[in-house]
């Protein structure tokens, strides 16, 4: 059971790698959304190093909902959704996989990204690393909870943005954490905490959200 | 009893316009959804009273034939 | 029984607005305007209220596969939403000349603007389902989530809140709130009840005919 669920990641993981492209273009738009910002609110480096922790967290909460749209929709649309479901395995521990595979995919890459963008927005030394960890300890979260939404919306129609609708709510305490990690680090204070709540985030979601989920997919494929 | 005269209730301590606002919303909802409710049960009795006759009228019309 | 509750919350309504008006006197500091929380209160209340009923109607639908425990929990969501709405936009005009401004990041302010976007969520969930088992069976699951979620998401707001002191306006509602303020939200929030119970018992009413009315076709179609 347990080398069956490794074999699930590394499946996905080569799914990903002959799509290259999906992971490739989801950074560039993570990239750009974070760019975008200066243009509105102007080039002060004093006004971007206040805002960095918020602006580059939504943009990697934006990516995180782009990207959970593919999560299972593409196995649901060749049929391979249905083999997987009757694995002998449990569903929970086909999701899991899923949303492990989905976290290597988008929030480990968004994290190391991030410092990149820090440094476009004045920041300097440790919040640069505060932001890469935060991104990574709580990007797991998003994952496992945006399972639950891509398996609720399966197959429907105006899918991403209901997915969207459903999703973006449940992440706020996710962005506050995070966002508040960074802001704790820009400013000199202390931000254990705030990684603490993100990585307990993460173990909770990783916990719970998995048996949403596979309900979630009963539901939607049955 | 704290009001001396209508045109002081109304001016709710010079607030009226929020208190009056707030309130006047409120029941626009409540309001707003009873209707609609009320709406949806007579379009609904509606279709089900035509599909009735209808589908009497096909039982009729097949028994003829 | 929906003219009965809907009588009764008619009556309540009335006295509730007697008492608000012409029975709590006057607030010492905030003046007549605090009158809006005779509304805005039971608001909140029956917002939060209509949800984790939904949840536990879900919750029930979910175990024992009722049907008409799904319906239930389908009815409260309009309902609940709108208070939300209302209390929100209450709240909106009582910060105003309270605090000087039509939106304040305060956490229960940010947390009730949440609770209305899970609203949204659940009812845009249904809609876009066809199928009324999987929409019934989704939007169950939908809202267990969303209830575990709230009291997670209220306590980071509100953590979010205290952490940024500077921006925020430190709230003491009424320090010394008189007993007749009391009753009058103690009646609203009764009122606001039977309303609730009325407006639910009727658009149950109306899912199970509309059910019925697509069973039927269904059936006659598959016949001719």
């Amino acid at each position: 059971m347990i080398s069956g669920f490794f074999q699930l990641i590394k499946r996905e993981l080569l799914l990903a790698v002959r799509r290259r492209g999906d992971v490739l273009s989801l950074l560039v738009f993570f990239v750009i959304v974070v760019s975008l910002f200066p243009f509105g609110v102007g080039p002060e480096l004093e006004t971007l190093r206040e805002i960095a922790s918020g602006v580059v967290w939504v943009a990697a909460l934006l990516a995180t909902m782009l990207s959970l749209s593919r999560l299972f929709a593409n196995d649901y649309a060749d049929g391979a959704l249905e083999q997987l479901v009757l694995l002998p395995m449990p569903l929970t521990l086909m999701v899991l996989a899923k949303i492990v595979a989905h976290w290597l995919l988008t929030g480990l890459p968004l994290a190391l990204v991030a410092p990149l963008l820090g440094l476009q927005y004045g920041l300097t030394g440790v919040p640069l690393l505060v932001m890469s960890l935060a991104i990574a300890a709580g990007s797991p979260a998003l994952s496992a909870i945006g399972a639950i939404g891509a398996a609720l919306t399966l197959g429907l129609r105006g899918g991403g943005v209901l997915l969207s609708l459903l999703v973006l709510p449940l992440f706020v305490p996710i962005l506050i954490f995070g966002a508040g990690a960074v802001d704790a680090a820009v400013h000199g204070a202390a931000f254990g905490a705030h990684l603490l709540l993100l990585s307990a985030c993460s173990i909770a979601a990783l916990v719970l959200a998995p048996l949403a989920s596979a309900a979630a997919l009963r539901i939607a494929i049955e | 009893m704290s009001w001396g005269s209508a045109a002081e209730f109304f001016a709710m301590g010079g607030r009226g316009w929020y208190v009056w606002s707030s309130f006047g919303v409120t029941a626009l909802i409540l309001v707003g959804e009873m209707l609609a409710l009320r709406a949806r049960r007579r379009a609904l009795i509606r279709t089900l009273r035509e599909g009735a006759s209808q589908s009497a009228i096909e039982r009729i019309e097949s028994n003829e034939s | 029984m929906i003219p009965w509750f809907a009588a009764l919350a008619a009556v309540l309504i009335l006295i509730g607005l007697y008492v608000s008006f012409f029975v709590a006197p006057t607030d010492a500091t905030q003046g007549e305007v605090y009158r809006i929380i005779f509304i805005h209160v039971p608001a909140a209340w029956m917002s939060m209220l209509c949800f984790v009923l939904m949840a536990a109607y879900s919750a029930l639908g979910l175990a024992l596969n009722a049907r008409l425990s799904y319906m239930m929990a389908a009815a409260l969501a309009p309902t609940g939403a709108l208070f939300t709405f209302i209390c929100l936009w209450t709240g909106s005009f009582w910060g105003r000349p309270t605090w000087g401004t039509w939106w304040e990041w305060d956490a229960r302010m940010t947390s009730e603007l949440i609770l209305l976007f899970l609203y949204i969520g659940y009812l845009a969930l249904r809609g876009a389902i066809d199928d009324p088992r999987r929409a019934d069976r989704a939007s169950a699951l939908l809202a267990l989530v969303g209830v575990i979620n709230v009291p997670i998401i209220y306590f980071s707001v509100k953590w979010w809140n205290t952490l940024h002191q500077g921006a925020s306006v430190s709230i003491t509602r009424a320090p010394s709130m008189a007993a007749t303020m009391l009753l009058g939200m103690m009646i609203m929030a009764l009122a606001f009840w039977m309303y609730t119970i009325a407006v639910v018992l009727a658009r149950v009413r109306c899912e199970i005919l509309e059910r019925d009315a697509a069973a039927r076709e269904r059936f006659t179609g598959a016949q001719a």
